[in-house]
């Protein structure tokens, strides 16, 4: 039972498969085709600064649509008595094991000059939108994608929270609004910081959604990054360059966020 | 806490439509007689039909259900395994090895994918300068063999990046049940004679059984779901199922595809049915067994 000796085929495996390919992308990020050092892939990046710039305002506005969608909704469910509180992360979980693209395909129906949603503004009176092939689009697919992943962390945490420290509050004369704002708010911040983190960090890198909603308009990084490696502009090293720089910016953000966050606020994964 | 009022009953509600409109949509049009996804055109079962005779969609279906399967159950283990190994592990060496489980947790996708692509293509290339130069050495001409080693990107490269993504999920679920292990059930066991593999599988392994389904669980939703990841490191020659729907969606996406995910979707919902139901009533055996157990 005492033996460190059955984790070692994990962490040999960890080490060639995880670590390995870390230390690659920032070898492939400082050389060129010929394996000479070079800083040449991140001074030819300036020209995607927009593209930067970009994904991580979409991925900042998606990030706090969920909060602003997610957190109500995580807080509302946690209230709900028997059933619907037993299935929610059941019912919310439910919808990921329809393939994500199918998923964020059926919204192009939906949203269409002549989908769905503008058939039912049409009834009712109102003019039609043009929402398919805007950035609008891509953050709302964003932010349907990647929801749960706010919902769920919040969800579990509200639901566990000591319910004494609550009446105690009311006890002591607190309304419902400060009960919130003093109580429940504070003890749930954990979850809400982990759940930015599940959001922003799929987002800022996806390719899919912004190539099926986007109409292909507004290049996001992970694009650019999938066409370094896969696409027509075929070169590794600039695409190790974006995938690294992106990845210290992330962590960076990452790092800050949580230095705010106080304590730390142990992950909640699912 | 108060009860919900009517307005925040009215977002639940609001909020769910916007999660499930979309697997809606592919519901109905599955039954949709009419190639195109806007137009419909009555009620058929021919896509339903036409799917099983779609040797693509079947043949990634089959690509997607054995490589998550498979790579559950090695990460189940392997991740088990892991998860115990941990625990006697010194307090530096356990938190390096947290450190590094995180990393495929938090990292996006796109770079797990890419990394491990770049390891892959590396390792061919290496491979191939290998046999290279073993074919050089005059020992193995004489001997007139010719080395060919290959390696190129497939279901193998396919099926240990999916290990390699699944293993934290179950390390994560399974070591804070190994902290609530009481060691000193182990150790009677071993006292009452038991050999350390029988107390193993007899007393430690059903403590840790709940943490290793719930692990296995979402390392399986967390296979079949993966598009990004598999897009990088699967190679031309395989593909799962997101990947075909990835290359139908740049064309049209053929109405088979909305009848198979319709159909995985009743499965899903019917699993966890039954999952749902079991639970309740072995909830009520427990709560009967208390009250009997109170009377006496």
């Amino acid at each position: 039972m005492r033996s460190k000796g059955i984790a070692i085929p994990y962490v040999v495996w960890m080490a060639i498969f995880v670590v390995v390919p870390l230390i690659l992308v920032v070898v492939y990020a400082f050389t060129n085709r010929s394996g000479g050092f070079t800083l040449e892939n991140f001074a030819s990046m300036s020209q995607y600064a927009s593209v930067f710039g970009r994904s991580f305002l979409l991925a900042f506005v998606a990030t706090v649509v969920c909060i602003l969608l997610g957190y109500p909704m995580a807080y509302f469910l946690a209230r709900e008595r028997g059933r619907l509180r037993q299935m929610a992360t059941m019912l919310i979980m439910l919808p990921m094991w329809m393939n994500f693209l199918l998923r964020t395909y059926s919204w192009v129906f939906l949203l269409e000059r002549n989908g769905f949603f503008n058939t039912l503004l049409e009834t009712i009176g109102l003019p039609k939108l043009d929402i398919i092939d805007t950035q609008g689009a891509v953050v709302l697919g964003m932010v349907y994608n990647f929801l749960p992943f706010m919902v769920l962390p919040i969800f579990s945490v509200i639901e566990k929270m000591d319910h004494r420290l609550i009446e105690a509050a009311q006890d002591l004369g607190a309304n419902s609004a400060e009960v919130f704002r003093r109580v429940i708010f504070p003890l749930s911040l954990p979850g809400v910081l982990s759940g930015v983190t599940m959001v922003f960090i799929p987002s800022v890198s996806t390719f899919v959604i912004s190539r099926l909603l986007g109409g292909g308009k507004s290049l996001l990084l992970g694009d650019l990054i999938e066409m370094q490696f896969l696409g027509s502009a075929y070169n590794p090293h600039l695409g190790s360059a974006i995938s690294l720089v992106m990845m210290v910016i992330v962590l960076v953000s990452m790092g800050i966020m949580n230095r705010f966050g106080e304590g730390e606020g142990e992950a909640v994964v699912l | 806490m108060k009860k919900n009022g009517f307005v925040s009953r009215l977002f639940l509600v609001i909020m769910f439509l916007f999660l499930y409109a979309p697997i809606f949509v592919l519901i109905v049009f599955s039954f949709n007689d009419s190639k195109s996804n806007a137009v419909w055109g009555g009620f058929t079962l021919d896509w339903y039909l036409e799917l099983f005779q779609n040797r693509t969609v079947l043949d990634a279906l089959q690509t997607t259900l054995l490589v998550s399967i498979l790579a559950t159950v090695i990460a189940t283990i392997a991740g088990t395994a892991a998860a115990l190994g941990f625990s006697s592990m010194r307090r530096r060496a356990r938190t390096a090895c947290l450190t590094v489980n995180n990393i495929p947790l938090t990292n996006a996708d796109i770079i797990t994918g890419v990394s491990m692509m770049l390891l892959f293509v590396f390792a061919g290339q290496v491979l191939a300068d290998l046999s290279a130069w073993l074919n050089e050495l005059s020992v193995v001409e004489s001997a007139n063999l010719w080395f060919d080693f290959e390696f190129k990107l497939g279901f193998v490269t396919l099926l240990i990046a999916h290990i390699t993504f699944d293993i934290p999920y179950v390390i994560l679920s399974v070591l804070p049940k190994i902290r609530q292990l009481d060691p000193n059930l182990a150790e009677a066991a071993l006292d009452l004679g038991a050999t350390p593999m029988t107390a193993f599988r007899k007393v430690v392994l059903p403590e840790l059984m709940p943490g290793i389904i719930n692990g296995a669980l979402i390392a399986f939703t967390m296979s079949i779901d993966d598009f990004v990841i598999s897009y990088f490191t699967a190679g031309s020659q395989v593909s799962t199922l997101s990947m075909v729907v990835y290359s139908m969606v740049r064309r049209r996406v053929s109405p088979e595809i909305n009848a198979l995910s319709t159909l995985m979707f009743v499965a899903v919902l019917a699993l966890l049915i039954i999952i749902n139901l079991r639970q309740a009533r072995q909830e009520a055996a427990r709560a009967r067994d208390r009250r009997i157990a109170g009377r006496s």
